[in-house]
């Protein structure tokens, strides 16, 4: 792969609690605040020209890790690095002129990230026009006419005057990414692109994506529930239960070789393209908790069909089992 | 004699002054006892509209123009309503759809809610039905205590897992599940298919599982129908459609598909959309995105046929394609 050892991102001991209200019965009896630990404690980095997954089942922290990395959400802990500059010490100017202008997202849904009242060339144009890049209608179109022709919506002047609705889901999520690529930045957050689309056209999304990094050394943190697209993008792949990395490494080496008993499951579980693959009874019992009540010691020990003595206790902590390839499980 | 038996199944959707939208169009298949068929296809291509073609669920603006559904011998659209609610559906065939488990009704108990069903049917007492509901609820793994929970007590999982019991509760010989799992994680998802594919085992049930999921479809079915734009494009064992695809469509669909298992390779997609179908493009259906399409695609539209036992396929060319890979430059 084209990535270089340069660090793009640098997040340590991240962690975001969302309050929950408290009711009179707590106030009268002062309970202590309770909260849901959506992100408690993520630490990993993304280097130059680098598809980084994040992947989990829904609740386990990976969306709001992503947007806290970008402070669309503030994080409550932790420190994020981007470019050598902590993101979580930015005053206002800093975050337009730096953060805002060398990071982007493109979320899951482009019938719903989308304005449907303008153009696509007023969509993708828009972030030239916030951050003054360009002083003419003329100048913004020609911009924009590039962009689109990078994203392969070609000819550009037949897409230029269309309304998102006038556009099928794959050429929407173009639009996105063409929006997130005007302002010619070095990170993407890229959270479930192609889960909203048809299968026919989720391969073409993702070969752009890739092509992408390849040409401009983008790097991307690829948000996903689906470990097959993870394994066909992913340079190195994390997987996260209620909050927490619990394993971490080289996307084919976690996918072929899971060490965690939670990543075995959720490999086992996912269905293959063949029929002479069948599915089996999947290694885990009962269902995600709460993550309010968050079980005590390693996290995942009240599914885990190999818990033992110390998992309800100890906390383990993520170590390097085979090269590059980091668990949290007493196991090893 | 097969459960059932689709022959040359036509349903438009009628739109007022535009004309007809033709979702489902000439189906024909037939199940076996215990057989799963799987019908896969994208977003827009007839396959639910199929699944309540079949259950005679049509809305008001549904029109059947021709085609014949035999259950068990009986035509179901010779019947009136009332029988065919009291004798087909739920005891002959019955249905778990797309988001079912949000199906169930918010302030009524569980199992009330599994009584209701049986009691509409059978002529058996409050308490025999709720006996059999607690068995039913054991038979989809939940404990028969859970009867008097409401249902924001159980998870996503287990609701899906009630109204497959509920589905289950008649006895009925076909099982016709549309996207029984899609809103649901990756591990109950796993669950809940094995589920229901060992109750079909146990039970010698018939399946239709509708999915776009290609991957869900090639664990779950005996049979697989690639549909698009309204047609089986290509039907035959499942492995024959995924070990030796003969039609461009199933061709270009499954190499769009990631997987977990083996060394990744590039992956291909299919440009353009599925077309319009108000206005169906005159030939082949699929011809306007097909890279191999030549004039006679565009004027003629391909019969589904036989090419090798039990293997059927609707392509002019599907012979002369067959070692020929989907190949489309991007």
């Amino acid at each position: 792969m084209s990535q270089s050892s340069e660090v793009v991102v640098r997040v340590e001991n991240l962690k975001k609690w969302f309050p929950l209200r408290r009711g009179l019965s707590d106030i009268i009896f002062r309970r202590p605040r309770r909260y849901v630990k959506a992100v408690d404690g993520v630490s990993f980095e993304i280097r130059k020209g680098e598809i980084f997954a994040l992947a989990g089942e829904s609740g386990c922290g990976k969306t709001t890790t992503g947007r806290t990395i970008l402070r669309l959400i503030e994080p409550t802990g932790g420190k994020v690095e981007f470019l050598g500059r902590d993101v979580t010490k930015l005053d206002k100017k800093e975050m337009k002129e730096f953060l805002r202008r060398k990071a982007q997202i493109i979320f899951q849904d482009p019938y719903e990230s989308l304005n449907p009242r303008k153009t696509v060339e007023d969509i993708v144009g828009e972030p030239l026009e916030v951050h003054g890049l360009v002083d003419t209608k003329a100048e913004k179109r020609e911009v924009v006419s590039k962009y689109l022709e990078e994203v392969g919506l070609t000819p550009p002047e037949d897409f230029i005057f269309r309304f998102p609705h006038e556009l099928s889901g794959g050429q929407r999520q173009r639009v996105a990414i063409a929006r997130a690529l005007v302002l010619e930045p070095e990170f993407i957050v890229a959270d479930e692109p192609v889960s909203m689309l048809d299968m026919s056209i989720r391969a073409s999304i993702l070969n752009l994506m890739l092509d992408l990094r390849d040409k401009r050394g983008l790097s991307y943190l690829f948000i996903t529930h689906d470990l097959a697209t993870a394994k066909y993008v992913a340079d190195r792949l994390a997987i996260m239960y209620l909050g927490k990395i619990v394993e971490i490494g080289p996307a084919v080496e976690v996918i072929d070789n899971p060490l965690h008993p939670y990543t075995q499951a959720l490999i086992s579980a996912v269905p293959v393209p063949d029929p002479r693959h069948k599915i089996g009874d999947i290694p885990i019992k009962g269902e995600v908790p709460s993550p309010i009540d968050i079980p005590p010691g390693c996290r995942f020990h009240p599914r885990c069909v190999k818990a033992f003595e110390p998992c309800d206790k100890e906390v383990p902590e993520l170590r390097e089992i085979e090269p590059n390839h980091f668990v949290a499980c007493h196991l090893y | 004699m097969p459960v059932l038996d689709v022959d040359d199944l036509t349903m438009y959707y009628e739109i007022p002054f535009r004309g007809f939208v033709r979702a489902v169009d000439g189906i024909s298949f037939s199940l076996e006892k215990g057989e799963s068929l799987g019908i896969v296809g994208e977003s827009g291509c007839g396959k639910s509209s199929l699944a309540i073609t079949l259950m005679r669920l049509l809305p008001k603006n549904a029109r059947i123009i021709k085609g014949r559904v035999i259950l068990d011998g009986i035509n179901i659209y010779e019947l009136p309503e009332d029988r065919l609610r009291k004798e087909i559906r739920w005891k002959r065939i019955s249905m778990v759809f797309q988001g079912a488990m949000n199906a169930l009704h918010p302030i009524i108990k569980v199992g009330d809610q599994i009584v209701e069903a049986i009691m509409l049917h059978e002529d058996v007492s409050k308490e025999e039905a709720w006996k059999r509901a607690g068995d039913l609820l054991e038979l989809v793994g939940i404990d028969r205590s859970r009867l008097d929970n409401y249902p924001f007590e159980f998870s996503g999982g287990m609701r899906q897992r009630a109204m497959i019991a509920m589905a289950l509760a008649l006895n009925p010989d076909v099982l016709l599940a549309d996207e029984p799992t899609t809103a649901l994680d990756v591990i109950v998802q796993a669950q809940i298919l094995k589920l229901i594919k060992d109750l079909q085992r146990k039970f010698g049930i018939s399946l239709i599982l509708i999915s776009h999921d290609v991957s869900v479809i090639a664990e779950m079915s005996d049979k697989v129908a690639v549909m698009y734009a309204g047609k089986f494009q290509e039907f035959g064992s499942a492995f024959d459609v995924f070990l030796n695809p003969l039609h461009p469509y199933t061709k270009g669909l499954l190499s769009g598909v990631p997987s977990v298992k083996g060394k990744p390779r590039r992956l291909k997609s299919i440009p353009g959309a599925p077309p319009n179908l108000l206005n169906p493009p005159k030939g082949c259906r699929f011809a306007p995105r097909c890279p191999f399409a030549k004039e006679k695609c565009f004027e003629e539209e391909p019969d589904l046929v036989e090419i090798e036992d039990k293997h059927y396929v609707r392509c002019h060319f599907a012979e002369e394609l067959r070692e020929v890979p989907w190949d489309v430059s991007e």
